[in-house]
């Protein structure tokens, strides 16, 4: 198992939360999840401007075997999605954490990040 | 005759293998209370020598009546071959081609089909097939409810000039959904759907509009100005299309400005036999911006290993074996042999031989209306452009006319007068490309005779 | 070699027909970009396409849960005659009296056989009749006035046209665990089942290949608190002229006539998936039916069933379809389907009992099996690192059509095996041979497994190129390799 980034947080489902300078938070999935749905195929964004609020199925990840919806982990409204997904969608699973980001989120209250797991928490919950 | 290969001493050898003394021994695990006892309602088995003589008595019962109706199902010419290769055990016994490798034949065929009804509809893809023309409305429907992202509604425009069935089953496959299908009143004078009844509709938030080319009553629209509309609308548009009259109509992908969004309808003309209603096949067609929207089969060219071409189902991950209650439908089947035999039929008639069924069936329609309304009390309803079918007005009850005709061995059109009340004593009529000039005459004697008698 | 390829542009004439009653601007001004060919080169294209298949006249095809046995020859014959291909579905009734008499008998051979009330034969396909049969539990339950329930119990074994088909109706659906012997975890289904229960879909035997021993008592507690119960009737197979889904307690029933009666697969249709009801089911059957009056036979109307849940298709589902069907029970006759769960669960169970003496693992090992049953490779997947699907593909080296794999969901590397009844003791053995061979080059040439298929038309497929960079049809301007 490669290392779990300490700066972000993270959802039972396998998002991945990131909390950007600009206020802004980023979300993805993680590591563990781009292998159990093994090559990307295609990433159906969220709309922008859409508001959702968290457990929220928002967009779906679709591998060859599977489509996997994604959960918004906080509430908020998307404000920008990851237009390299269109013809790139394997960049998640080469860069899950970084190229990989999906969308982003202004949010509708910071203090939901405090809800979800951190990395060691994280990591204990996939090695159960 | 079940069609069991076994003999006393295998199944004696078998039965010892898994250790039991008798075959009702398998059964143990199920409570005594629930086995049954005779099934004195079944008859007993025949040979396929007594069923063969059966069914061709059952078929005299019904005979070969002349055929002057269509109304969704339509009696063209089948080339002898289509039929024949298509029933060849490797397809017609082959199942849904899961193991790639070991179906090619199917996969390859059905990438040659999705390219013939693409460039037949004027879009970017087609799928592998759906039911039949009424499923593949409702599987439109609900397609463009997912799909148009301009619209929160799940209410769609339909007009009733839509194939009354079509519609009622698409309410049926719908509803559960909580999608509202809105009518639409045709304009009485042409039977078209005009500009003038849309517009009340302005302004509104609808899904999509529905469009029949050519519509029930077999009249043209005017695709383009609805299409048009629809757009101006935040619409997407679903066009119900006769894939026969593509050959010579403009295409769904080029109405209008943008084109239809969705193209569907039935199959049935291009190879697949009348019988009784079934099996056809729902043509589902859509722009390459929905195709991740859409329901059912849908095959792709890729390469093996080495290199080398080959076909694989593709976009699996929608349907409902992975998805399951997230699917976007719950359909597993394409109409696998119907598509077959209509892709067979494509390829032996290209588009000169679609063409020419196309034009013959509309010449023929043509004539054998001109020759009705030359009768007194008969003429057309409605000031309108015919493909292949026309509403003729009646100056005696059409049920009793049509019942007359029977005795001519004619079946002498589809009755309106249920489905349309206003339009009253109405009978739609279509002559395709197999009627001849002379059974067009009979059916011109038989309708004075019947008129004069009832 | 696609059929375009072999295109002459010019090849096919046209008639000069006259279409000026169509204005210009609503015709097609390039025609269609089809094929030009010869008869003879589109006859010999499609023939030679077809030996790329496999097929149950080719091949054993032992598809766990697809019930791929023989389709008799005649059935087709009966149903290209021209007096029931050639026949228009809108004609009169008086035309109509023996296609007609032929529906009514199945109709009522069905209802026999399966111990149900009523049938429709309106359904195209199994998820079709699926679709009805929820359609119409939920249209009972509001002609009640019983609005509360909106929700669908399903096994987690279960098809997932079950979920897809329950969500299609409106229904939220919740899932049954099921246990490690193949039955619905009893304990589980009590505490799931309230007053939001609108139903259960169950396949009896499941699609674990094993019978439900508790049916009866799963029936009842539905029944109590109010829902109703569907069966899947995938299996049938494994039980006809057995057990009856009927004496079960089941209310509404789909039967894949596909399957169990032998109309052919078609390289993925048509199929036929009739449905059958209990009495206070019948008047929210589906349109069209066949009704008999006196001696003569009409179609049903809106009249016949008051809360009909109306039209499924545009005329009566796929009457080719059950004109097969028909011939295939009528050449059964009631003696013989009995005979075809019997020996389809004899087959079953003799391949089993043979696959577990030559070493491989059954999934539910200490049970008998129904018309099929699951074997797990997963010992082989961990210290082989030879999967399921290379199995599956090996097959085919050996002259075999895969079983269905990783299905269900819930057996980790499984193989479903159905041999159904058509098939002779001669053939069970050959693939049971087949198996210990690979069995032997997992372990002594993994590779020779792994990648497998060697003497299919093409290797495997690169399925993620498929999906990324689509490709779903051809043009004009397009190149080929």
């Amino acid at each position: 198992m490669s290392t779990i980034p300490e700066e972000m947080r993270y959802t039972s489902s396998h998002e991945w939360v990131k909390l950007n300078d600009d206020g802004t938070v980023s979300v993805g999935i993680t590591e563990h999840a781009q292998e159990l749905l093994g090559d990307i195929v295609f990433v159906e964004t969220p709309e922008i401007d859409t508001e959702f609020t968290a457990g929220e199925a928002c967009c779906v990840v679709e591998s060859v075997k599977a489509a996997s919806d994604i959960y918004m982990p906080i509430s908020g409204e998307v404000v920008d999605t990851n237009g390299e997904l269109t013809d790139t969608p394997d960049i998640i699973n080469s860069s899950p954490y970084d190229d990989g980001w999906i969308f982003k989120i202004k949010p509708a209250n910071e203090d939901e990040l405090e809800g979800l797991m951190d990395a060691q928490a994280y990591e204990d919950s996939i090695e159960e | 005759m079940p069609f069991i290969p076994h003999t006393e001493n295998e199944i004696n050898t078998m039965l010892e293998s898994i250790g039991v003394k008798q075959i009702d021994d398998l059964f143990g695990e199920v409570p005594k209370a629930l086995r049954a006892g005779e099934l004195s309602n079944i008859p007993v088995g025949l040979s396929e020598m007594q069923m063969t003589q059966l069914m061709t008595e059952r078929g005299a019962q019904d005979g070969r009546p002349l055929c002057f109706i269509g109304a969704g199902a339509y009696d063209h010419y089948v080339p002898a071959a289509v039929w024949q290769i298509t029933t060849r055990g490797e397809f017609y016994t082959a199942y849904t081609p899961y193991q790639a490798e070991a179906s090619q034949g199917t996969l390859q065929l059905i990438y040659e089909f999705q390219s013939m009804m693409t460039t037949l509809t004027g879009m970017d893809v087609s799928n592998a097939s759906v039911y039949d023309g009424a499923s593949s409305l409702a599987e439109a429907v609900l397609m463009s409810v997912r799909a148009n992202r301009k619209s929160k509604s799940k209410r769609i425009l339909v007009p009733r000039n839509v194939n009354p069935t079509y519609r009622s089953a698409t309410h049926t496959l719908v509803k559960g959904q909580n999608i509202e299908l809105v009518d639409i009143d045709y304009d009485k004078e042409t039977g078209g759907i005009s500009l003038d009844s849309l517009k009340a509709f302005e302004g509104e938030d609808f899904a999509a509009v529905v469009i029949q080319q050519p519509n029930f009553f077999g009249s043209l629209e005017d695709v383009d100005a609805i299409t048009d509309w629809a757009h101006a609308n935040n619409a997407l548009v679903i066009g119900v299309v006769n894939p026969l009259a593509m050959s010579i109509l403009k295409p769904a992908g080029l109405w209008g400005g943008a084109g239809a969004d969705i193209a569907c309808g039935d199959g049935q003309p291009l190879g697949a036999p009348l019988s009784s209603g079934g099996p056809y096949y729902g043509i589902m067609c859509c722009k390459k911006a929905l195709v991740r929207q859409m329901p059912g089969r849908i095959v792709g060219r890729t390469v093996d290993e080495e290199g080398k071409e080959g076909f694989v189902l593709t976009l699996q991950a929608r349907e409902q074996h992975i998805r399951r209650s997230k699917a976007t439908s719950n359909i597993c089947t394409n109409q696998g042999l119907v598509v077959t035999a209509s892709t067979i039929h494509m390829s032996i008639l290209g588009a000169a031989g679609l063409e020419n069924a196309a034009s013959q069936s509309h010449l023929n329609t043509a004539s054998l209306v001109e020759k009705m309304c030359a009768i007194d009390g008969v003429e057309k309803m409605f000031d309108s452009v015919s493909f292949h079918e026309t509403v003729i007005k009646l100056n005696k009850p059409a049920k009793a006319v049509v019942d007359a005709m029977t005795e001519a061995n004619i079946i002498a059109g589809f009755d309106l007068s249920e489905a349309y009340p206003e339009l009253g004593d109405a009978i739609l009529v279509c002559a395709t490309e197999q009627r001849t000039t002379k059974e067009i005459d009979q059916y011109v004697s038989a309708l004075t005779k019947a008129l004069g008698e009832v | 070699m696609l059929i375009f390829e072999h295109s002459k542009v010019g090849l096919h004439k046209k008639n000069d027909a006259q279409l000026t009653a169509i204005p210009a601007s609503m015709r097609r001004g390039e025609s269609a970009a089809l094929p030009e060919v010869s008869e003879l080169q589109a006859v010999r294209h499609y023939t030679r396409l077809s030996t790329k298949n496999f097929s149950i006249d080719t091949h054993f095809y032992p598809l766990g849960s697809c019930t791929m046995k023989y389709n008799p020859r005649v059935a087709n014959s009966i149903a290209l005659m021209p007096e029931f291909a050639a026949r228009h579905p809108l004609a009169p009734e008086k035309f109509s009296q023996g296609f007609l008499s032929c529906m009514y008998e199945l109709q009522e051979m069905l209802c026999e056989v399966t111990g149900m009330k009523g049938f429709s034969l309106a359904p195209m396909a199994g998820a079709q009749g699926e679709f009805a049969g929820i359609a119409m539990i939920r249209a009972y339950h509001d002609a009640n006035g019983d609005h509360e329930r909106r929700e669908i119990l399903v096994p987690d074994a279960a098809h997932g046209t079950n979920p897809a088909t329950a969500t299609m109706c409106g229904y939220t659906v919740k899932e049954i665990p099921t246990l490690a012997d193949g039955d619905v975890n009893i304990e589980a289904l009590a505490a799931a089942i309230g007053p939001q229960t609108a139903g259960l879909m169950l396949t009896n035997p499941s699609t674990l290949g094993v019978f439900e021993r508790q049916i009866q008592k799963i029936a009842k507690m539905i029944h109590e608190a109010g829902g109703l119960l569907y069966y899947d009737g995938a299996n049938l197979n494994a039980i006809l002229g057995k057990i009856r889904p009927g004496d079960m307690g089941f209310d509404v029933i789909h039967s894949n006539l596909h399957k169990t009666f032998a109309t052919p697969h078609g390289g993925g249709g048509p199929g036929s998936g009739a449905i059958g009801v209990s009495e206070r089911l019948i008047p929210f059957m589906p349109i069209a039916g066949v009704i008999k009056d006196k001696e003569s036979f009409r179609w049903a109307n809106k009249s016949d069933y008051a809360h009909s849940i109306g039209h499924l298709s545009a005329f009566f589902g796929n009457p080719g379809v059950l004109i097969r069907a028909y011939v295939y029970m009528r050449l059964l006759g009631r003696e013989g389907m009995t005979r075809v769960s019997e020996f389809s669960t004899l087959n079953a169970n003799y391949m089993m009992a043979e696959m577990k003496k030559a070493g491989f693992e059954a999934a539910i090992p200490d049970r008998f099996a129904s018309h099929e049953f699951i074997i797990t490779l997963k010992k082989q997947a961990k210290e082989l690192h030879v999967t399921a699907m290379d199995f599956a593909k090996r097959l085919l080296d050996l002259g075999y059509h895969a079983p269905t794999t990783y299905f269900p969901l819930l057996v980790p590397e499984c193989l479903l095996i159905e041999p159904t009844e058509t098939e002779s003791k001669e053939d069970l053995d050959g693939f049971i041979k087949a198996m210990v061979q690979i069995q032997q080059e997992a372990e002594n040439d993994t590779q020779l497994v792994t990648t497998a298929p060697h003497t299919m038309p093409v290797k495997r497929l690169d399925e993620v190129r498929a999906a990324r960079q689509l490709d779903l049809s051809w043009t004009v301007t397009q190149t080929t390799g």
